[in-house]
């Protein structure tokens, strides 16, 4: 049976190293994986997703609408954006931090409000938090992506040992404490 | 070992097992990765070439001279590599010459979609379609054997959904075999004479492929339980297999031109009902109605766009579990030029004084977005430089003083120079931006001639721009700090009021390049910002409008200062 995480946020936001991360752990447990990920123009503070899949055997490198398992977004409206992407009981982890669209910036349009009520009352089991904070707390924002891993890791069975392998493989040792903490914090709280 | 990796890693990894010796390319969106990944291997000689055209001639000239070669591009960088193409397909190679194209079907960063078979189909090339990284590396050893057995170039078919998604692969060992140069005039002098010898040999050089393509396990059959059949290659197949699991007879192609006659028409003779799934146009699709079978092909499967499950599953009325529904109006997250990208403030000069811009293929296309809506034309590659001068001969004192082309440093070299020679040597009045920033940034901050770096790194031959447009013949050569609107803006005003043609440098590297120094963000005095919207204007990522005041996102901002300038009350500092 294949399970399928999709990274979700706003180009630019470090989706590539969550997604990394994720294809390590998942790679080292023995499953097969794909992972699909964006370059090029639309990386540019575009909406970029990255499909991760895993299961005894994957074939397409995408998640279709109701494919998803988890879907773990960088941004608010993000997560609302690729709804209709989830399972009827798949869930979102989600960073409520509000990044404003061009078409808000220029006036167009706006930021919808209340989205994180409208998607629990759409039924998606949804964990929302700042994740900007814990990256914070943690020593950088740029630390996002493994804050919000870290809760994701909530619902996987894989031990904290297996994590930080993950992680040591995956982060520049620089700054692997540093992203170790905001695992743990992400995790944990 | 087994590792997770791209499928352009992959690509990379097998043009370094196949002892692959000289790589030459021009990136481009999904198939960079190919090269900056083989550059990584001491063993391979690679390069950043100018364009696809030379990157091709120099692979050309090392399989010529006896070691494997390589070139990659992205599907309209075999336009312009073309011509090479279709004559290598006559000379052929002495070792073997690996091609890679990545098309982009779906358009997620490029200007067409077009086919790239198509090309394969009509320069008489084979081409070999992989569907994951695995196969990837597989293929491409497969296609330096093809290219030394059958004496032809081989292409490589890569695509958006191949190439940059990662899937498990087994790596191996490298070998290296060379071959010796040996002097050819009848081969290698395509003079009309020894040309219309060579025709002949292409014509059973296919004639040979085909047999190949019969019998070789790049092309299998994957037997399923019904009597459905379906004829796939790529990631359709993927999405087929999604689908059907093993419900469905599949016919997978690997090696897409040419295509094979008798297994299609075994295959199609085991099953009831034949499908033909393949994303773009109908090419295996009309080869099999020229074998005289009964195919559904792009009267279910659009000819449009990329293929997924749910697609093949929805045109098939296959039933798919629907996703939760959100009943709410989203604003679009279009890509935009980042905060402090260097082009901003041009675009905002050009906007303002509502100057016709011709613009070309890079980041600065974001120029077309809104709110600065400064861009009214992008063609291909080099395109705004040759598109101004027929402009202005068309329209005369009604346009070459309003109008620019713009073009950045790695385009320019590219194919701007040649469009610029044009206007130096045929004499239009036009003014061309060159929007340096010191890097090819779209693709991810590649080397390129300007730069003064290889794609190692390393230092190397750095052309001097300034110099280049004064040795073409351009009298008015100056150089501006696009952070620096006033000076600018005064700039551009002079060049297009100029009675001859001119060349303005906007130069300022890319804001994401790591040596660039960004400064602390700007934040706004409530107590001043009235709300006026003018710094909004700008289109820049970090401001936005939050209870009547401007705001600036601390996380965002590179201190640029291009809003502050912009700022009637001081309230940006």
């Amino acid at each position: 049976m294949t399970k399928n995480i999709m990274i979700v946020g706003v180009g630019g936001q470090g989706s590539l190293l969550a997604s990394k991360l994720l294809g390590q752990i998942l790679l080292s447990a023995g499953y097969d994986v794909k992972v699909s990920e964006v370059h090029g123009m639309s990386q540019r503070g575009g909406s970029v997703v990255t499909y991760v899949r895993f299961g005894d055997k994957v074939y397409s490198p995408i998640i279709d609408k109701g494919e998803a398992d988890y879907i773990v977004s960088f941004e608010l409206l993000e997560a609302a954006r690729y709804v209709e992407y989830l399972k009827p009981q798949g869930h979102i982890v989600v960073n409520t931090q509000q990044i404003d669209p061009m078409p808000v910036i220029t006036g167009a349009a706006e930021y919808p409000e209340n989205l994180v009520e409208k998607m629990k009352a759409a039924n998606v089991q949804l964990d929302a938090f700042d994740a900007l904070a814990v990256a914070n707390e943690a020593g950088s924002s740029k630390a996002v992506n493994i804050a919000l891993l870290g809760r994701l890791s909530k619902h996987f069975e894989f031990t904290d040992e297996q994590w930080q392998a993950a992680l040591e493989k995956c982060v520049p040792p620089k700054f692997l404490e540093l992203n170790k903490k905001a695992f743990e914090l992400g995790r944990n709280q | 070992m087994k590792q997770l990796m791209l499928g352009n890693t992959a690509f990379a990894r097998g043009l370094y097992e196949a002892g692959c010796l000289v790589a030459s390319s021009y990136p481009g969106t999904p198939s960079t990765e190919i090269t900056e990944d083989a550059a990584k291997f001491d063993d391979i000689y690679c390069e950043w070439a100018p364009n696809e055209k030379v990157a091709m001639e120099v692979a050309f000239g090392a399989a010529m001279a006896g070691k494997r070669s390589f070139c990659g591009m992205k599907h309209v960088g075999l336009n312009v590599a073309a011509d090479p193409l279709y004559t290598a397909s006559y000379t052929g190679v002495n070792a073997g010459m690996v091609i890679a194209v990545a098309d982009d079907p779906g358009m997620h960063s490029s200007q067409n979609e077009q086919d790239s078979r198509h090309h394969a189909i009509a320069s008489k090339v084979p081409m070999l379609e992989p569907s994951d990284s695995q196969e990837t590396l597989d293929f491409v050893k497969k296609a330096y054997e093809i290219s030394e057995e059958f004496d032809t170039p081989v292409i490589v078919k890569m695509c958006t959904r191949v190439s940059h998604c990662q899937s498990i692969v087994q790596t191996g060992e490298r070998t290296e075999a060379v071959k010796p140069y040996v002097k050819d005039i009848g081969k290698y002098v395509m003079m009309p004479a020894n040309a219309k010898k060579r025709h002949p040999f292409v014509e059973e050089r296919t004639k040979k492929l085909i047999e190949y393509a019969e019998t070789s396990d790049i092309n299998r059959i994957e037997e399923g339980s019904g009597d459905i059949g379906i004829i796939t290659s790529s990631t359709s197949y993927l999405y087929a297999k999604e689908v059907f699991g093993d419900k469905a007879s599949v016919l997978k192609l690997g090696m897409v031109n040419p295509l094979p006659v008798k297994l299609i028409l075994d295959f199609a003779s085991k099953v009831n009902k034949l499908y033909v799934i393949e994303e773009l146009d109908p090419i295996i699709e009309n080869h099999c109605k020229a074998l005289g079978l009964d195919v559904i092909g792009k009267d279910k499967f659009p000819i449009i766009g990329e293929f997924s499950q749910n697609l093949i599953a929805d045109k098939l009325e296959i039933e798919r579990t629907a996703g939760l529904k959100l009943n709410e109006q989203l604003p679009m997250r279009p890509p935009a030029m980042c905060s402090g990208c260097p082009h901003r403030g041009i675009f905002y000069i050009l906007s303002k004084n509502k100057i016709t811009v011709l613009g070309d293929i890079g980041c600065y296309t974001l120029g077309a977005v809104a709110p600065l809506n400064a861009m009214h034309m992008t063609l291909c590659m080099g395109g705004s430089v040759s598109s101004i001068h027929g402009f202005n001969k068309a329209l005369g004192e009604e346009s070459q003083n309003n109008t620019v082309a713009v073009i950045g440093d790695s385009t320019f070299m590219h194919s701007g120079m040649t469009g610029l020679a044009n206007i130096a040597y045929n004499g239009s009045n036009s003014t061309v931006i060159i929007l340096d920033n010191s890097i090819t940034g779209m693709t991810g901050h590649q080397q390129n001639p300007t730069t003064g770096y290889n794609i190692k790194g390393d230092p190397a031959g750095k052309i001097d721009l300034e110099a280049l447009c004064k040795a073409m013949g351009f009298n008015r050569v100056r150089v501006v700090d696009p952070y620096d609107l006033k000076t600018s803006e005064a700039a551009i005003k002079e060049e297009l009021a100029a009675d001859e043609p001119s060349v303005i440098i906007s130069r300022r590297p890319c804001v994401l390049l790591k040596y660039v120094k960004t400064n602390p963000p700007l934040k706004v005095d409530n107590d001043k910002c009235r709300g006026c919207k003018a710094c909004m204007k700008l289109g820049c990522p970090s401001i936005s409008f939050r209870d009547g005041k401007a705001h600036i996102d601390n996380t965002l901002c590179t201190g640029c200062g291009v809003c502050k300038q912009l700022c009637h009350f001081d309230a940006l500092n």
